[in-house]
């Protein structure tokens, strides 16, 4: 039974997240091209704005006003609807998440998640595969050779590491006995983080978002210097931006979930955020936004460090080390459980 | 000759590369930190050292008179053939007889080498530190000997960009 209340509410938040979001991927573009240039004695793009904050948005004027070339050689449909396959599950997939302690307004209670799905955890791994389509699409619509490798690798690529990481996550579910990313929060909450419990998990999960997310040190599908940037070569404008931001957009979700899973959500560790009202409320949103920029800032951290994974060794990582470490988890929490049950 | 064979046989520490990684990750985390080494341009300026070897200039004796006698000796020492000397009677009772009318240096040809100003037996011509100089023709990059007298009086009191360091713009009149 949905009143205005809920309503208003439900638009509210929808609005919230889509501009936390976007807030969090421009700060994320600018800060990456800045510590980028840090960790190599450089500046960075400092010029435009206070900070070189505003080149982000120099980037998207930039691209919006380029010409958008299509090939000749593209199968046009395709071609047109692969970013948009791309970016819309990378937006959507944020919805699940909760990202702070209820709020109590007018003796009402409201749930900071824009939609508590009974199988969010299914929800967000089956629409981050949906968005692997858009880069596999765009690799063969273009019709040109690197691109078309680059989508090979994708589609490969997902089925080395998805595994480890569904095995991954089923630790977790076996343990907080649900779905829903609420109740593996609450049961966090109720006990303690995830990550001391099953850090080979939270091991395994970290490395399988790095390839889900396509970045370094697993970018093969992109790998500018063999495939002059893979899937996207042929793409310019505002269609190359809508893979930008999908990728950063999948950063933040692929954090956000990191910390849900493994790192207690919003809790605040030693701190009854319940006790403290609607202040705990706010305490809690930036813990969890907190946590997401501190992953975000180690993607950034780990892209600057490592090199990239030649394409038999991500295979031979998926297959013999991750996946055989995931099925080792989920039997060794079987066997604790059923020990300690 | 000896051959050193170098093995590298990974212990278990370094085949679960985590370790490794962590120790990359604090590497370029302390980097962060560090001194950066941007020279912020035009705002801050590189100065060059001592003997750096940039635009020309022909120095002037005390009263003012120029001390080239255009005998064309960094002409004949020149390797890239940039220099165009023509010389005449000087128009002074006292000094020198010869002096140059036109002293031009391609400054697109020259290749900076300096070997007119060891050539040079008068001291006449020498290498500044100004190195950050342009136009917008090539016809324009040709300095003549007005120019080349103005460069002197604009590095005679010490290095230029020791004393120009706040992002002012420095006149350099290389144009005809």
């Amino acid at each position: 039974m949905m009143d205005t209340f809920d309503l208003l509410a439900i638009l509210i938040k929808v609005v919230a997240v889509f501009a936390i979001i976007l807030v969090l991927i421009i700060a994320s573009i600018i800060a990456e091209r800045r510590v980028a240039g840090f960790m190599q004695y450089r500046l960075g793009p400092n010029r435009v704005g206070p900070l070189g904050f505003f080149q982000p948005f120099a980037d998207a004027l930039k691209f919006l006003l380029k010409e958008d070339i299509i090939p000749d050689q593209v199968n046009r449909p395709l071609y047109l609807l692969a970013p948009v396959i791309t970016m819309i599950p990378a937006f959507m997939t944020f919805a699940v998440i909760p990202f702070g302690a209820p709020l109590e307004i007018a003796g009402r209670t409201v749930a900071l998640q824009v939609a508590d799905l009974n199988i969010g955890v299914l929800y967000i791994l089956a629409l981050t595969s949906v968005g692997v389509y858009g880069l596999v699409l765009a690799g063969w619509s273009s019709g040109s050779k690197y691109p078309l490798l680059g989508g090979l690798r994708s589609s490969a690529q997902l089925i080395s590491y998805e595994l480890a990481m569904g095995l991954a996550i089923i630790g977790i579910i076996m343990i907080s006995g649900g779905l829903t990313l609420t109740e593996i929060v609450a049961h966090q909450q109720a006990t303690s983080w995830n990550f001391w419990k099953q850090p080979l998990a939270a091991l395994i999960f970290l490395v399988a978002m790095y390839a889900e997310t396509n970045r370094l040190p697993f970018d093969l599908t992109e790998a500018e210097q063999e495939l002059v940037g893979g899937y996207h070569t042929e793409y310019s404008s505002f269609k190359f931006m809508m893979f930008f931001m999908s990728e950063y957009s999948n950063m933040i979700t692929a954090s956000a979930f990191m910390v849900c899973l493994f790192f207690g959500g919003w809790d605040i560790p030693f701190v009854d955020e319940a006790a403290l009202g609607n202040l705990g409320v706010i305490l809690s949103v930036l813990a969890f936004f907190a946590k997401v920029v501190g992953f975000l800032f180690l993607y950034i951290l780990v892209r600057w460090t490592l090199p990239r994974f030649r394409y038999d060794q991500l295979m031979r990582l998926g297959w013999k080390v991750l996946l055989p470490l995931g099925l080792l988890n989920v039997f060794v929490v079987g066997l604790w459980m059923a020990v300690t049950a | 000759m000896a051959t050193v064979v170098k093995t590298y046989e990974p212990r278990f520490w370094d085949r679960i590369y985590i370790v490794a990684i962590a120790q990359g990750l604090l590497i370029t985390l302390g980097r962060i930190f560090r001194r950066k080494d941007t020279i912020r341009y035009p705002e801050e300026r590189h100065v060059p050292p001592q003997g750096y070897r940039g635009l020309h200039r022909l120095n002037k004796h005390e009263d003012g008179r120029i001390k080239c006698v255009a005998c064309e000796m960094c002409q004949t020492a020149c390797p890239a053939h940039c220099i165009d000397i023509e010389p005449s009677a000087a128009p002074w009772e006292e000094g020198e007889e010869r002096y140059p009318v036109k002293f031009d240096i391609d400054l697109l040809r020259c290749i900076y080498c300096g070997f007119c100003e060891i050539a040079c037996p008068k001291d006449a011509i020498e290498l500044t530190e100004i190195y950050d100089f342009s136009a917008y023709a090539r016809d324009d990059l040709v300095i003549d000997m007005d120019g080349l007298l103005k460069v002197y009086d604009l590095t005679k009191d010490g290095n230029v960009y020791e004393r120009h360091n706040r992002g002012e713009i420095i006149e350099v009149p290389i144009t005809r």
